[in-house]
């Protein structure tokens, strides 16, 4: 299978703290990676670079097999590359269909980038969205605060795959989630896999990704120390290379 | 029960509740005074009204994308001070009026820069504008203020009609421009977003510092284009024009249910906020009470809205959680 993302010897340095170690990683399309480590292993820093948040200070990215260097995160969401931070990623006063639009409202009466929001439009596709990722929700007129975690997480995924993202990034999408509503949110990214969709997912827990992972990949340090598909590896072998570096 | 929910969730929003409370006041004073809505008294404080609303309207949305301004007070005098003295000066009449909205323009532009390229509390840098932009009035006032130029199209802005004057449909237009911006267009989704959630929102690729620079710019803009209306209406520009106006603007936003924390409110709730506040100093005077009750009836008002609004929100968020789990 190809390969939709290749990083090549990355580093990145914040004031003298080397976070990223020479990583080389590749991503093969329509997978689950686990990207797991301790807090301070390197994954937000590798992250944050693949998301066009942050700038490596060497190295290249492909994706899809093209040289690509992203200045901001719009221009990585442009290529169909999104991220799911843990809480920050809605605005939790505002309702289900305006956040699942922000940023990339359907307007009408358009001057230049401005205009006026098709308001009857973006909640039915907000609805769509939702079923489409099986979660069903009353209204899309539901401010976001009044969600439980592992829907909020939903209507993250939902909006990811609206924009029809290739990739996702799952930063710690089930910390400080109950166990049913972790299981909610692993069901969500399960799926994504039959949709056409690659997902990183980002964790210290290894229980939560190693059941829905194609491909593990383990960091200690900014450095990758193990790269493995699943079928190479079991939970005791990932376990003592997380506890052990 | 649907019906029954939406009636709950209407009574749940913030400027509902405003809009409430400016029913029991004008209710109340009017069993004080029935002299209190007959139309003498209407045109008078809807006559002084409109300039409060414009401000006030400019605060609440720049509160809504999470900033502050201090400054509108001194705008609100600096503008038409400038425009005035430029008329002196010799420069046409619109081209003044120009120059001074462009200087509303550019105290917000200012506002927004210290506050956005040093990471400062926008509290902070707009409360040294409020100082540096009081004390450029009283300068360019030369020690005296200015006669008011009659060239100036003042009836344009001022007009007074049977019941209302020329400033309130200005300050509808005001209103409904901007309503329609904050509510329907993409940029009020941004500007709700950069104030409910800035990190949030700059991760869905919104330029929170461009939507937090507009918002300061309007800011700036209104103050100074509501002040000018002011100084049409007394014919007098006086460098004291404005004072303590910022603290008022705040508590007719906030009183209108906009949030200190951003994210939340409306124009409308702006805006009755606005009308409420000067109608509630109106009745203070017509139910023959010290006017110096002004201000504890204006504290009272904004702590009780405060309050009020937090505990509703409180109760909405619980409401809307225990449904989830049905």
């Amino acid at each position: 299978m190809e390969d939709i993302i290749v990083c090549e010897g990355l580093n990145k340095y914040y004031s003298g703290v080397h976070a990223l170690k020479d990583l080389s990683l590749k991503i093969k399309k329509d997978s689950v990676v686990g990207l797991i480590g301790d807090n301070g292993a390197g994954k937000s820093t590798l992250i944050k670079i693949l998301s066009g948040a942050h700038q490596p200070d060497s190295g290249h990215i492909y994706f899809e097999g093209n040289k690509v260097k992203f200045k901001s995160t719009k221009e990585a969401m442009n290529l169909g590359i999104e991220t799911i931070y843990q809480y920050s990623a809605l605005i939790p006063e505002m309702s289900i269909a305006r956040n699942i639009f922000i940023g990339r409202e359907q307007t009408q009466y358009n001057v230049g980038n401005f205009g006026l929001m098709k308001t009857k439009t973006m909640q039915d596709d907000a609805m769509k969205a939702l079923t489409d990722v099986e979660l069903h929700l009353r209204s899309p007129d539901t401010p976001v605060n009044q969600l439980s975690g592992g829907e909020r997480q939903g209507v993250v995924i939902a909006r990811a795959m609206y924009f029809k993202s290739k990739v996702l990034i799952l930063d710690e999408p089930t910390n400080h989630l109950s166990v049913k509503e972790t299981n909610k949110v692993l069901r969500f990214v399960e799926g994504l896999k039959s949709q056409g969709v690659t997902s990183i997912f980002i964790t210290h827990n290894l229980s939560h990704v190693y059941p829905i992972a194609d491909h593990l990949c383990v960091m200690a340090r900014g450095e990758k120390i193990a790269d493995l598909d699943k079928k190479d590896t079991t939970i005791d072998h990932l376990t003592d290379l997380l506890v052990n570096g | 029960m649907s019906k029954n929910f939406s009636l709950r969730s209407l009574l749940v929003r913030p400027e509902v509740a405003t809009f409430l409370m400016f029913l029991a006041i004008m209710i109340g004073f009017y069993i004080a005074n029935e002299r209190f809505l007959d139309s003498r008294n209407i045109r008078i404080v809807m006559g002084i009204t409109p300039e409060y609303i414009i401000v006030a309207i400019g605060i609440a949305i720049l509160m809504i994308s999470g900033e502050f301004d201090l400054s509108v007070g001194s705008v609100f005098a600096l503008v038409p001070m400038t425009i005035v003295q430029m008329v002196h000066q010799g420069i046409p009449p619109w081209f003044a009026i120009f120059l001074g909205l462009m200087i509303g323009i550019i105290v917000g532009f200012v506002n927004g820069f210290i506050t956005l390229r040093f990471g400062i509390p926008s509290f902070i840098a707009t409360l040294g504008m409020l100082y540096i932009a009081r004390s450029l009035t009283t300068v360019a006032t030369a020690g005296f203020p200015p006669p008011f130029p009659h060239i100036l199209p003042n009836e344009l802005f001022v007009y007074q009609f049977e019941l209302f004057r020329a400033s309130l449909y200005w300050a509808l237009l005001v209103a409904v421009v901007l309503g329609v911006m904050l509510h329907r267009s993409n940029v009020g989704n941004w500007i709700y977003a950069t104030g409910g959630d800035q990190n949030a929102a700059s991760s869905m690729g919104i330029k929170t510092g461009n939507v937090k620079m507009f918002c300061f710019i309007l800011c700036g803009f209104l103050a100074g284009f509501a002040g000018m209306i002011q100084t049409f209406r007394l014919e007098a520009p006086l460098p004291s024009q404005g004072y303590l106006l910022e603290l008022e603007s705040i508590a007719a936003a906030v009183i209108g249910g906009v949030s200190l924390f951003g994210g939340i409110g409306t124009v409308f709730g702006a805006v009755i906020g606005a009308i409420l506040i000067r109608f509630l100093e109106s009745g203070i005077i017509m139910a023959r009470i010290d006017a110096e009750w002004f201000r504890a009836g204006l504290g009272s008002l904004i702590i009780i809205a405060v309050v009020f609004n937090t505990y509703i929100s409180r109760r909405a968020t619980r409401i809307g959680q225990n449904k989830a789990k049905d």
